[in-house]
């Protein structure tokens, strides 16, 4: 059952590393699960409970706050329109009615052959730019119903490919800190004056 | 007031600039030369300069930075520097086009607080949903590290500090810098009770934690290399240097913008052809959000006002997060006004009565009240509701919640009620007589996949 792949525990512990408090790397580390299964099953928070020192409840605690962190499955793509306020003003309600029409559904819900998640969200900060919409998490800015069927239909025919991987992977480029030029944790206990604060 | 010159940016000057998000790009155009020059003084010395600045935080608050870098008690350790990029008011779009275009700066602006406060590790804390600011400054770190800006014995100075980036999975609460704590500490995230928990000192696992938004450390460099004093002969009162602001809506030039704070007008800002050059055309202005969907709203005669804290704190209001929307004579005010109480609505963390129920209950009375089922008395009940979030309804607002969410939502309903009473009106006047109990269409939210419900969506 899919709890973290052997190569994304190594990738966990790396991350966990970063911080003085394992816990601290929750959300990157149900990013991670949702990166791998397309959303966070039961069995990769369990695992990341084992990983971080926490009970499965308390990492359930933490994902259900977040409304990025899917817990049943979505569609390969998620398709959020904006309607906040300064979409609104230049078409974002109109522009998710005519989703809803394209993709035959209501807000919230998938298309039947599993491509589609189609959601009305608040502010992705692109106001100057409305309507916008995200796919993914990458943004489609200045919309209009016919550039959204558009960039629909290049997502079915898989002309995005390159640009808009499918739902769960965020970023593609990880920060990683090479163990000769690392700092390393200050922990919260036992801490003392940093060598460039004194005598200052 | 004359537009800035493009020569006269700070935090702006490279974000028309293609390679700038590089590391060469940026130390081709003098990247990294302000940590230089601030690790061969005193941290002491680059905070005076700060102050000296009066460079105001730019994330909504507007408190001076230098000051609240004082705030650390002395003589505990470990400090850590968290920079806030959880941008998420709606309207606000700045920090977003800073880490995506010009991440190099945020770094050496993190690194300079660090510096100044004597913290050992900093943690840059971006929004989930910002998939590209993430891999840009994943990118930038890495190329810093390399190079020896970042990490170990910094450019031999000394100075140790690690640069951890970090990344939220939705939700505007963690903006707030208690907030954003909490969630940093990989929790949900509630904010916390002030007192006892400023930051600064009972912050990021209870050790002083400096909390800076992004455009506040991007001015840093400038600062250390052009002088404190050279920062404030910009602006006017309490808002020296540049700043940026997000104009949207019906403008000609929706855009973000570097403005001189403190001098520059509201009509500068809406109507100058090198800014949001005036309202689309055939149509005039009706109210505008003056700063970020917290803000109480502005009209006609507020046009005038400097962009300074002061003058816009005596008016009414506030610049918050720099967000400026501005609505022509075709908004329906209801209707907008119910949309960003919908946002706090969805938005409230749960934790303090008064806003889970009162944000809830306002955008399901708003709502209804568009949907034709308004009745005579919900313009009280919405003022009433709104009391109990923000006693005496008063600006700037009073609290019965924590955090300032829950006050956020009585902004819209009483600037329109004010304005615009003749439009809850004609709603209420052509709504149907109204049944003992209507039932209130409640659609499923956005992001319903899990279940959860929303108001009025």
């Amino acid at each position: 059952m899919p709890r973290l792949s052997r190569e994304n525990t190594e990738l966990a512990r790396e991350i966990i590393a970063r911080y003085p408090r394992p816990r601290s790397a929750l959300v990157p580390l149900l990013h991670l699960a949702q990166e791998q299964d397309g959303y966070v099953t039961d069995e990769a928070m369990e695992h990341i409970g084992e990983l971080v020192g926490i009970s499965p409840a308390e990492v359930l605690g933490t994902c259900s706050f977040y409304e990025m962190l899917k817990r049943e499955p979505v569609g390969r793509y998620l398709v959020n329109v904006c309607t906040d306020i300064s979409c609104m003003l230049l078409g974002g309600a109109e522009l998710l009615e005519h989703a809803e029409e394209t993709l035959d559904l209501k807000a919230g819900n998938t298309t039947a052959d599993g491509l589609f998640t189609l959601e009305d969200v608040e502010c992705q900060a692109a106001c100057t730019e409305a309507p916008c919409l995200q796919v993914n998490y990458r943004y489609f800015t200045n919309m209009a119903p016919g550039a959204l069927d558009q960039v629909l239909e290049d997502l079915r025919s898989g002309r995005l490919d390159d640009d808009v991987p499918a739902h769960g992977t965020l970023h593609r480029i990880r920060q990683h800190i090479p163990n000769d030029r690392a700092a390393g944790n200050a922990l919260p206990e036992g801490g003392q004056e940093p060598a460039w604060m004194r005598g200052a | 007031m004359a537009p800035l010159a493009a020569a006269d940016r700070i935090v702006s000057r490279r974000l028309d600039q293609a390679d700038a998000h590089t590391i060469d790009g940026y130390e081709r155009t003098g990247g990294y030369d302000g940590l230089k020059a601030a690790l061969a003084r005193p941290p002491q010395e680059i905070v005076d300069e700060v102050k000296t600045a009066s460079l105001l935080g730019r994330g909504g608050a507007g408190f001076p930075c230098g000051v609240k870098w004082g705030f650390c008690p002395p003589g505990v350790w470990p400090r850590y520097v968290v920079v806030n990029g959880d941008e998420s008011e709606p309207g606000t779009y700045k920090d977003r086009a800073l880490m995506e275009r010009d991440p190099h700066q945020v770094v050496e602006g993190a690194l300079i607080c660090a510096y100044a406060v004597g913290a050992a590790q900093v943690f840059l804390y971006v929004r989930g949903e910002m998939a590209l600011a993430q891999e840009r400054l994943a990118q930038a770190l890495n190329d810093a590290y390399a190079k020896g800006y970042v990490g170990r014995d910094i450019a031999g100075s000394g100075f140790s500090c690690d640069v951890v980036l970090h990344w939220g999975a939705g939700a505007y609460i963690v903006g707030e810098e208690t907030g954003l704590i909490e969630s940093l500490e990989g929790n949900r995230g509630m904010p916390r009770l002030k007192p006892p928990f400023f930051p600064a000192a009972k912050g990021l696992y209870l050790q002083p934690t400096i909390v800076n938004n992004i455009e506040t450390v991007s001015n840093l460099p400038w600062i250390v290399l052009n002088g404190g004093e050279k920062f404030a002969e910009k602006g006017a009162e309490t808002s020296r240097g540049t700043r940026l602001f997000a104009v949207s809506g019906h403008v000609q030039r929706p855009g973000i913008y570097e403005v001189e704070f403190g001098v520059t007008t509201y009509r500068d800002l809406l109507f100058d052809p090198a800014y949001g050059g005036g309202i689309r055309e055939g149509h005039q202005l009706k109210c505008f959000i003056p700063g970020g969907a917290s803000a109480p709203w502005f009209f006609e005669e507020h046009l005038d006002l400097p962009l300074e804290t002061g003058a816009i704190g005596k008016a009414g209001s506030m610049m918050g997060s720099g967000a400026v929307v501005v609505m022509d004579e075709t908004t329906d005010a209801v209707r907008a006004a119910w949309r960003v109480v919908r946002f706090f609505a969805n938005e409230s963390c749960g934790k303090c009565t008064p806003c889970r129920e009162g944000t809830n209950w306002l955008a399901k009375i708003m709502r209804r009240i568009l949907d034709g089922y308004g009745r005579p008395s919900d313009l009280d009940l919405l003022r009433d509701v709104c009391d109990n979030i923000s006693p005496g309804l008063a600006w700037p607002p009073r609290m019965t919640t924590i955090c300032p969410l829950g006050p956020s939502a009585v902004s819209p309903i009483l600037s329109t009620i004010d304005r615009f009473r003749d439009e809850y009106d004609a709603y209420i006047a052509a709504a149907e007589p109204a049944p003992t109990t209507v039932s209130i269409p409640v659609a499923l939210r956005a992001g319903s996949v899990a279940g959860k419900e929303g108001v009025g969506a």
